[in-house]
């Protein structure tokens, strides 16, 4: 089969890329400027770093930010696996609709509904808002989207393992984490990632669910954006894309060692048989 | 499992430990289905069911600030409060322009900025799909990455390039392109700007996965019978290519109408979006019952182009 490039795609590829990059990399560019101004360049610096070091409120937020990910993040890879195995798993029980329903609708909701009604939830359940109320909000948005992603993998997954497993005496549980879970966990670790970056970005769910105390990167960030585009929140943007870069392109170096593991062993598998 | 010799041999086959079996099959399986239906019953469905009520409930000076329009302790008094159900909230959303101008405008903004991602993601998608193999999944990787970094930052960055000192007047003001400004920062041209952007990752990946599985001996068959390019592209990969074309168009379209954050950073005053709205709404004027009148409101005009969709890609997937 013959693809061949043409000039027309390259530049399209070209043009598409370079539009997704450039912001960004003028934005990381202007972090190292000398100068508060932030389209003038005035040299390089790392002042802005620094400055951000001794911001105390800053790395509160961050703290605070981290925390909620990580929380946030595991239960919600548990819950959305759970949830997955019940939509490609279990088929009769009562308001399995209502439930796939629920399980889709957080994904295509608009940000600013999920955030009103879970605040309202809260105040109705005259809950103090803080940090446990965003990370149960992000933990009910994000377990969602793990459930996607882990059933995209369960489907395809071979159920006569399971079934001999089973047949043999194996418990259910017993047979989920022997058999199911070493097949399915690059989609379950996929969607830990997803739950977490998911949690580190939001910012519109949180705002409405946070309360006095737990102020997130996100608020923190769009808080200064308001008053002023300023190099130091260009310093914080970059060193949240360069922690979110790293992880993602580890996660894809690792996913393709795998890969090429796992085609090695089924060569030699091939030429010993 | 000692038990086992003592079962006559004429007894049906280890009953004792199938039904233990199926006990314990009987407890995973509840916990399984139970845990995740629990958490999003009391978590996604109780809060909708507390913001249509408080959407029919009416404003008041207080903390929580709108009066409740029932609540369960006694029957009476829950006729009495079914009686201050009000609709009050949406008479007042079709009364007041605003209201009808943001949803309008809303649905607007978002149509015209999906129809712009569209018009620049196909042709990346397009030469991502027929780009060399060993390219491939680096450019898929290029374009997934900053799907992963957060929207906030990523509409951010574009204030210090649109603003009127910004970046990008300073580059075509040295170039002599222009001699004043352009004024984009503010506008709805720096909305459509910041939408695209964000969303272009999502348009382009479902037109991707469509172009890269089509066949492409068809185009190579309709060049051999003579077919020019340009023909052969809308008469065979376009048409092929349409699930991910409607399938982008959606993950475009529906986030974007209730947008929050790129109208607020972006845009101007005079930007209407319905997710702005219902913001200022809530935070501003404090009126709970009005924003969640207008959240419903916005989820029924979001269902529509849903329902629309899932029409259209259902006719295709049976033509196809």
């Amino acid at each position: 089969m013959t693809r061949n490039w043409s000039p027309f795609n390259i530049v399209s590829v070209v043009f598409g890329f370079a539009f997704l990059y450039l912001p960004i990399l003028l934005l990381v560019i202007y972090s190292f400027n000398a100068s508060r101004l932030v389209t003038v360049w005035a040299g390089f610096s790392t002042v802005w770093y620094r400055e951000l070091w001794n911001d105390q409120a800053l790395l509160d937020a961050a703290w605070v930010t981290l925390r909620v990910a990580l929380l946030s993040a595991s239960v919600a890879t548990i819950l959305g696996t759970l949830a997955a195995t019940t939509l490609v798993r279990f088929f009769d029980f009562r308001g399995r609709l209502l439930f796939a329903g629920m399980v889709y609708a957080p994904l295509v909701m608009p940000e600013v509904i999920t955030g009103l009604s879970l605040l309202l939830l809260f105040v109705a359940m005259d809950f103090d808002r803080g940090f446990w109320t965003v990370t149960i909000a992000h933990i009910t948005f994000s377990m969602c989207f793990v459930a996607v992603v882990v059933q995209s993998r369960l489907i395809s997954f071979d159920r006569s393992l399971e079934e001999a497993a089973q047949d043999l005496g194996c418990p259910p549980w017993k047979t989920f984490f022997l058999i199911t879970m070493p097949v399915i966990w690059p989609a379950v670790a996929a969607g830990w990632m997803l739950a977490f970056t998911l949690s580190l970005d939001d910012l519109v769910i949180a705002s409405f669910t946070s309360g006095p105390g737990a102020t997130t990167l996100p608020m923190k960030i769009y808080s200064q954006v308001r008053l002023g585009v300023t190099p130091k929140i260009n310093a914080v943007c970059t060193l949240l894309i360069a922690v979110v870069s790293v992880g993602v392109i580890l996660a894809a170096i690792v996913n393709k060692r795998r890969e090429v593991q796992k085609a090695r062993d089924a060569h030699l598998a091939a030429t010993a048989g | 499992m000692a038990v086992e010799p003592l079962i006559p041999a004429d007894a049906p086959p280890q009953p004792a430990r199938d039904k233990l079996r199926s006990r314990g099959a009987r407890l995973y399986r509840s916990l399984v289905v139970g845990v995740p239906f629990v958490w999003l019953l009391v978590f996604f469905l109780a809060p909708f069911l507390i913001v249509f009520k408080i959407s029919l409930s009416q404003i008041a000076l207080a903390q929580p600030p709108y009066v409740p329009s029932f609540s369960l302790e006694n029957l009476s008094t829950f006729w009495n409060n079914l009686q201050q159900f009000t609709v009050d909230n949406y008479v007042w959303l079709t009364s007041d322009p605003l209201y009808i101008n943001s949803y309008l405008s809303s649905l607007q903004i978002a149509g015209i900025a999906t129809a712009i991602t569209l018009l620049i993601g196909y042709p990346l998608a397009y030469g991502i799909a027929r780009a060399p193999g060993g390219l491939r999944p680096v450019l898929i990787l290029l374009t997934i990455l900053p799907f992963w970094t957060s929207f906030l930052i990523r509409v951010y960055a574009w204030i210090g390039i649109l603003k009127t000192d910004g970046l990008l007047n300073q580059f075509l003001m040295w170039l002599g392109v222009i001699s004043d400004p352009l004024v984009i920062m503010n506008t709805n041209v720096a909305v459509y700007i910041g939408i695209v952007y964000s969303y272009l990752p999502f348009m382009v990946l479902p037109i991707y996965a469509s172009l890269e599985r089509m066949d492409y001996r068809l185009i190579e068959a309709a060049n051999d019978l003579g077919c020019p390019p340009v023909k052969a592209f809308w008469t065979i990969t376009f048409p092929l290519s349409r699930p991910g074309v409607l399938a982008g168009i959606m993950l475009v379209f529906i986030p974007a109408v209730g947008e929050f954050v790129i109208p607020d950073l972006l845009g101007g005053s005079r930007t209407l979006m319905i997710g702005r709205t219902l913001w200022n709404e809530f935070f501003s004027n404090r009126d709970w019952p009005v924003s969640s009148a207008v959240a419903i409101l916005l989820l029924i005009v979001l269902v529509l182009p849903i329902v629309w969709f899932q029409r259209a890609q259902a006719k295709t997937t049976g033509n196809g």
